[in-house]
C-alpha cells in the first residue's frame, strides 16, 4: 500500500512581500548577537548551565519586547527555565541545522501569546540567527505577535493563539506517533494556566488518556497570573493537580523556577507507561525581574526602555 | 412535453445520463440513496489506496458512514468520543505528522461549532485535514433545526486555504470525497442523510473546482449544489414547455468558485438563478454574487433557506415548506427572466 505524501514543512504562504524587517545593527553589535554561539542541546549540561542559557532567554526576551514595543511579558520570562531544561538538557531530540527532521521530537505553544519565550529559545538553540529576535511583531516578520506556521519559522510546528487549541494538536501528533506510525518520536506541550478554563483541554486529555498517549507530557505553567487577576480569583482552577490526575494522567507537580527540578520531572515523564503525564510547574510570572515577579499587570504589555535598561542589569 | 434527448445528450457528453426515455417529468434517476454512502464508500477507497489515511469518530460513525472504515481498517479509525472540536485539533496534529485524517460529523457541528478550529488549526495552519459535514440542510427532516445544517457553506468559504464541495448526489459525492483526499490542504465535504435521486454516472467526470454544465440553455441558468442540483434539472425541463429554455450548472465545488461558468452563464443566458439547502445570505448565492457584482452585473434570484430555522418533518415536506423544490426553481426563473427582459 502507497502512502501519499505531501511537503508540510516548511510552510511559507504567510509572508506580504519580499521584504523581511531589518534588525536594529547598533543592538545587534551592543548585544553581541554578531558573535554569537547558539547552545548545545545536552543531558550532560549542568544544572548551572541551563541557569545560564535560561538567564540568557529571559534577557532576549527582554530586547526583543522593548524592540517590539509591545507584547507579553510575564508568562515568558516566568517560564524560561522550563525552557531551558527541555531544549539544552537532552530531553527534546532535535537538529537546529536539520529544523525539520523527520524525526524530531515536537514541540507546541498552545499558549501562544508566551512566544517571545519559544523564539528566543529557538535562537539560542540555533534555529535562527539571534539578530532576527530583533523583528518580533514587525512586518513581515517570521517572529509573529502569536506562532504562524506560514511564516515558516524553524522549530515553529503549528500556529497558536486561540487559547486551547495547541493541546489538541499535541495529542494528535503523539496519536500519530504512537499509534499510526508507531515511532519512538515524544510530544510536548505547554499550556498556561488561565487557559485551562478552555473546555478543548479537557477534551485533549480526555483522548490522550483514552488512547494512553505515553509519549506525549503537557506542561502547564502555573503562575497563577492571567490578565485580569490571580486565577483563581478570575476562575477557580485548584487542585489542578488532583484534575489531571482524575483524567488519568501520570501527574508530577514541581518548582518550574528550578531546574534541577524540572530535569527530573522530565526524566520521571518518560519513565511512565500507559499514561500521558502532565507536569505541574509552579513559577513566577515575570521570575527574575525584581519589578515584575509574582504580578499580573505584566501578563500582556512590554517593558518601557528604563524598565528593560533595569531588567537587563538585574538579569545579569 | 420536453424533449428528454437533450438531457440525455448533454449527460452523455459528460460521460453522465441517467435513462431519459419516456416524457418529461419522467427522467427519473436510476435510484435513489443518500449522499452520505459516497462519502462512506469513498473513505474505503482511499484507505485501500493510501496507508496514512486515517479517520477519526465522533460517536456517530454509523450517522456518517464512518462505520465503513472503521470495519475495514480498525487500525486507523480513532474513536474520539463527542468531542467535535477537539477531534478537528487531533485529525490537524495527524495532519501536521504526515497523515490524511477525515473527521466527519454532522455539519451543524463540524461548521458551526468548530468554526475557530477551522480557522486556526485547520485553515491558518494549512494543515491537511478533511471534514465531513453530514446531516446537511433540512432534509434531515424529523431532527429538527438544531442537527439542520444550514449555515456550513458562509461558514467555511469565508475561511483563506479552505476547499468546500457540495456534491450533487451519491455517486459525485463518492468522487468528490476521493479528489479531497488526494488533494493537499485543508478540506470540507458536505452531504445529506437522506435519500436523494442518483443520476450521475460512473464516467460523469469530477474536477475539483470546475463546474458542470449539465443541461445547456440560453435564456437562464440555474447554478446549483447538492440535492437542489436534481430539482433544478427538474425545473429546467417542465419549463420548455413554457418556451424557456434553460442552463443547468452543477456548482460541486463551492471553494474555490468557477468564475468563468459563472461569467460565461451570465454573458450567454442574461440572467441566473442559485439553488442551495442552505440560508440564501452568504451561501451559494453569495458566492455567486460575488463574482457577478464585479465583473458582470446581471440579474440574480436566489432558492433557499431565508433566514430562518428548519424543524421538524418529513423531507419531502420541509422541502416544500422552506421553497425548496423544482416548483420553486421554476418560479425564481420566471422571474429573473422577467426582470432580464425590463
Amino acid at each position: 500500500m502507497a502512502r501519499l505524501t505531501h511537503t508540510i514543512y516548511p510552510l511559507t504562504t504567510g509572508f506580504h512581500g519580499a521584504t523581511r524587517p531589518t534588525p536594529n545593527p547598533e543592538l545587534i553589535a551592543k548585544y553581541g548577537y554578531d558573535s554569537f554561539v547558539p547552545f548545545e542541546n545536552s543531558p550532560d549540561n549542568s544544572d548551572e548551565k541551563l541557569q545560564a542559557i535560561a538567564k540568557e532567554i529571559r534577557r532576549d526576551i527582554v530586547r526583543a519586547l522593548v524592540e517590539a514595543k509591545s507584547g507579553h511579558s510575564g508568562g515568558p520570562l516566568g517560564s524560561a527555565d522550563i525552557f531551558a531544561a527541555l531544549y539544552f538538557g537532552g530531553v527534546m531530540r532535535y537538529d537546529p541545522k536539520n529544523p525539520w527532521w523527520p524525526d524530531r521530537d515536537r514541540f507546541i505553544l498552545s499558549a501562544g501569546h508566551m512566544c517571545p519565550v519559544l523564539y528566543s529559545t529557538l535562537a539560542n538553540a540555533g534555529f535562527f540567527p539571534k539578530p532576527e529576535l530583533l523583528t518580533l511583531r514587525k512586518f513581515n516578520s517570521r517572529l509573529q505577535g502569536h506562532p504562524g506556521r506560514d511564516m515558516g519559522l524553524p522549530g515553529i510546528e503549528s500556529s497558536t493563539g486561540s487559547l486551547g487549541q495547541g493541546l489538541g494538536i499535541a495529542v494528535g501528533m503523539a496519536l500519530a506517533d504512537k499509534r499510526v506510525d508507531k515511532n519512538s518520536r515524544r510530544v510536548f506541550a505547554l499550556t498556561g494556566d488561565g487557559e485551562l478554563a478552555e473546555g478543548e483541554i479537557w477534551e485533549a486529555a480526555l483522548i490522550a488518556a483514552h488512547w494512553e498517549l505515553d509519549n506525549f507530557t503537557m506542561v502547564v505553567d502555573r503562575n497563577f497570573c492571567q490578565i485580569d487577576g490571580r486565577t483563581e480569583d478570575v476562575l477557580k482552577l485548584n487542585p489542578v493537580g488532583d484534575k489531571f490526575r482524575a483524567f488519568n494522567f501520570h501527574v508530577i507537580e514541581c518548582n518550574g523556577n528550578n531546574i534541577s527540578e524540572l530535569r527530573a520531572a522530565f526524566k520521571e515523564a518518560r519513565s511512565i507507561k500507559g499514561r500521558p503525564t502532565c507536569i505541574v510547574a509552579k513559577t513566577f510570572m515575570g521570575h527574575g525581574i525584581s519589578f515584575m515577579q509574582d504580578d499580573y499587570r505584566w501578563h500582556g504589555k512590554p517593558p518601557t526602555p528604563e524598565q528593560a535598561e533595569q531588567a537587563l542589569v538585574e538579569l545579569v | 412535453m420536453a424533449d428528454t434527448s437533450v438531457l440525455k445528450d448533454n449527460l452523455t457528453n459528460l460521460a453522465a445520463g441517467p435513462k431519459t426515455n419516456g416524457p418529461m417529468p419522467r427522467f427519473e434517476a436510476h435510484t435513489k440513496k443518500a449522499t452520505r454512502f459516497g462519502f462512506g464508500e469513498a473513505l474505503v477507497v482511499l484507505g485501500e489506496r493510501y496507508e496514512n489515511v486515517v479517520v477519526l469518530g465522533g460517536d456517530i460513525t454509523g450517522s456518517v458512514m464512518t462505520s465503513y472504515f472503521k470495519d475495514k481498517f480498525p487500525d486507523r479509525f480513532f474513536s474520539m468520543g463527542i468531542t467535535e472540536a477537539t477531534a478537528t485539533l487531533v485529525a490537524a496534529g495527524l495532519a501536521l505528522s504526515g497523515n490524511i485524517p477525515f473527521f466527519a460529523t454532522y455539519g451543524a457541528f463540524a461548521s458551526c461549532r468548530n468554526t475557530d478550529m477551522l480557522r486556526i488549526s485547520l485553515a491558518y495552519n494549512d494543515a491537511n485535514v478533511k471534514i465531513g459535514g453530514g446531516h446537511a440542510g433540512i432534509s434531515v427532516g424529523e431532527d429538527g433545526a438544531t442537527h439542520q445544517a444550514l449555515e456550513e457553506i458562509a461558514i467555511v468559504r469565508v475561511l483563506p486555504n479552505m476547499t468546500l464541495v457540495v456534491p450533487c448526489d451519491y455517486l459525485e459525492t463518492k468522487k468528490a470525497t476521493i479528489a479531497i483526499g488526494e488533494h493537499y490542504g485543508p478540506c470540507y465535504i458536505r452531504f445529506g442523510r437522506s435519500d436523494v435521486p442518483s443520476f450521475t454516472l460512473e464516467e460523469t467526470p469530477f474536477v475539483l473546482g470546475k463546474a458542470q454544465t449539465f443541461r445547456q440553455g440560453r435564456d437562464a441558468t440555474v447554478i446549483a449544489c447538492g440535492p437542489m442540483v436534481w430539482e433544478a434539472l427538474v425545473a429546467a425541463y417542465e419549463l420548455e414547455n413554457e418556451g424557456l429554455d434553460v442552463r443547468v450548472i452543477n456548482m460541486s465545488t463551492i471553494k474555490p468558485i468557477d468564475r468563468e461558468a459563472i461569467l460565461k452563464a451570465a454573458r450567454e443566458t442574461g440572467a441566473i438563478v442559485t439553488a442551495e439547502e442552505h440560508q440564501i445570505t452568504a451561501g451559494l448565492g453569495g458566492a455567486v454574487s460575488e463574482v457577478l457584482a464585479q465583473e458582470c452585473p446581471t440579474p440574480v434570484e436566489f432558492v433557499g433557506v431565508k433566514d430562518t430555522f428548519g424543524g421538524s418533518g418529513k423531507p419531502d415536506e420541509l422541502m416544500k415548506f422552506f421553497g425548496l423544490t423544482s416548483g420553486d426553481i421554476k418560479n425564481a426563473i420566471r422571474t429573473v427572466h422577467s426582470r432580464k427582459a425590463q
